[in-house]
């Protein structure tokens, strides 16, 4: 406790002292200098939650040092093409192909047809998200098959280390979520459903980490959680007993409800409902989380214009409160995953609901 | 906008890569880990259940020993004082067919010697009656040396024999 109030006292004295210093020698030169070389905070932060065709690394200088990762087109007009995106570091377009500044495809390659229009082609490139994405499968599957066979090889131990804590992660899930959520019967969705949380756990911690091959918004990009709730639906209404339908269409309630059907209509709408609310929950939260990381480090550069003692102070809070919200991320990072499962093992759950025993 | 567009490229490789990642953990990956963990908890509580039941027999099975051994102490003074019992009774009847037989023997030797003291003054007695006959002889030798001594003798015998006659 008393190391807690030191380091707050730190923190606050490292932020008061510059600003009661500030205003006592405010340089008036250079104002009109750094006006012109302001950060557009918007167009930062909105460049590093979308996805890209390189992976941005730093900036050293003038010289930019990213990982240019491979690019996948198919054209209609001159079918696949494959290379590398550091092809247009050197030129603006290549083999047609090109990536605009402005408009409709910002940040996207495009393709000029014979109407000299900007087109997409279908493209499937390895980009920052894929990329992110490939290595945090690879990563999911080598731990959970790691502890699989360790649990095949000595099914008996009781495990230590890495094994360890991961049987606590999975069985709390498997116990304290999907068991209780479903109900019976539940086995046969708990090793999806372990998928999915796992899945969105990893990515949102991979998230986190500001260095390759973290801090991709993965779980923050709508394609994604898109997928997951696609297959949440799919399967919650697949799995859907008689009585769950019955329930939608033919209420039990007083027959005006129905016969011009309102409530068969509401109930239909929130089939829909339930797993686009998982697909936003999801999205929101993390592109909110990485926007707000961003935000706050854009605030050292943001204050450069207000003086030294200003700039030095809000670099203060700004690693303050970026250290605070690193934290408050890590556990939204679990938390996310938490809820995108329970909800699914609750509306899997309401899917499988037992005639109600009238008496 | 831009940000709540899926992304086709990104879509299409969401789907495969996740689709693999679904496949593969759901079928060689948490079923297996939740199976043995599951089973672990099983044997544990079997073993447990196990480890209690046979305390409970122990238990059982002490009590069962335990009156055993009571029942053996019992049995065991039991013999002994049976034992006791029939050692007494046996010095007994030792003792009492040793007194009679010791007065079997006690009778036949006072008989015996009744015999022998009958015998022995029976012999004392024709001893007794040789020698007064043969001392009558020598005094009636002596006293009839004389013929009328002889006669008076005579006479008196015959008297004293009519006397007992009559």
């Amino acid at each position: 406790m008393n190391r807690l109030h030191k380091i707050l006292l730190f923190v606050l004295l490292a932020v008061l002292i510059p600003v009661a210093g500030a205003y006592a020698n405010e340089p008036e030169q250079k104002k009109e200098e750094q006006k012109e070389k302001q950060l557009d905070v918007r167009a930062f932060i909105l460049e590093h939650v979308s996805d890209s065709y390189v992976w941005h690394i730093t900036k050293v200088g003038e010289h930019e040092i990213s990982i240019p990762l491979p690019v996948i087109l198919y054209s209609k007009i001159s079918g696949w093409h494959v290379f590398l995106s550091s092809v247009f570091h050197e030129s603006p377009s290549y083999e047609g192909f090109s990536i605009p500044e402005e408009g409709k495809y910002k940040g996207k390659i495009v393709e000029k047809n014979a109407a000299d229009e900007e087109i997409r082609p279908f493209d499937i490139s390895i980009t920052k998200n894929v990329f992110a994405l490939l290595f945090s499968s690879i990563l999911m599957i080598v731990c959970i098959m790691y502890v699989a066979r360790s649990y095949k090889k000595n099914p008996l131990q009781s495990k230590s280390g890495f094994a360890g804590v991961m049987e606590m992660f999975i069985m709390n899930i498997n116990d304290d979520v999907i068991k209780p959520c479903i109900g019976k019967g539940y086995e046969k969705y708990a090793p999806y459903l372990l998928t999915v949380f796992f899945f969105v756990f990893t990515n949102n911690i991979l998230g986190l980490i500001p260095i390759f091959p973290g801090g991709a918004n993965v779980t923050g990009n709508i394609a994604i959680t898109l997928v997951l709730a696609v297959i949440t639906f799919l399967i919650v209404n697949i799995g859907g007993s008689k009585e769950y339908w019955k329930e939608i269409f033919w209420p039990d309630v007083p027959l005006w409800l129905k016969v011009p059907p309102m409530l068969p209509i509401i109930e239909l709408v929130g089939i829909f409902t339930k797993p686009f609310a998982l697909m936003i929950r999801l999205f929101a939260n993390i592109l909110a989380g990485h926007s707000i990381v961003l935000g706050l480090t854009c605030l050292v550069f943001v204050t450069v214009k207000l003086g030294v003692g200003m700039n030095a102070s809000m670099t203060g809070v700004s690693i303050f409160f970026s250290v605070f919200i690193g934290f408050v991320e890590l556990l939204v990072a679990y938390i996310q995953a938490y809820i995108f499962t329970m909800l699914s093992a609750v509306f899997i759950g309401l899917a499988r609901v037992e005639p109600h025993h009238k008496h | 906008m831009a940000l709540l567009l899926p992304e086709s490229g990104l879509l299409f490789w969401m789907l495969i890569s996740f689709g693999i990642v679904v496949f593969i953990l759901t079928k060689f990956g948490f079923p297996v880990i939740i199976k043995m963990v599951e089973s672990r908890k099983t044997y544990i509580d079997e073993s447990l259940l196990i480890a209690k039941q046979t305390y409970e027999q122990m238990a059982v099975v002490k009590a069962q020993g335990e009156t055993i051994v009571d029942n053996a102490r019992k049995e065991q003074v039991k013999i002994m004082n049976e034992a006791a019992q029939m050692r007494d009774q046996l010095v007994k009847d030792a003792k009492e067919k040793a007194g009679i037989e010791a007065a079997k023997l006690v009778e036949e030797a006072r008989k015996q010697i009744l015999i022998e003291k009958e015998d022995a003054i029976r012999d004392i007695r024709r001893q007794v009656a040789e020698l007064s006959v043969d001392i009558a002889e020598k005094v009636i030798r002596g006293q009839l040396d004389k013929k009328d001594e002889q006669m008076g003798m005579i006479n008196r015998l015959l008297d004293e024999i009519n006397i007992s006659k009559s």
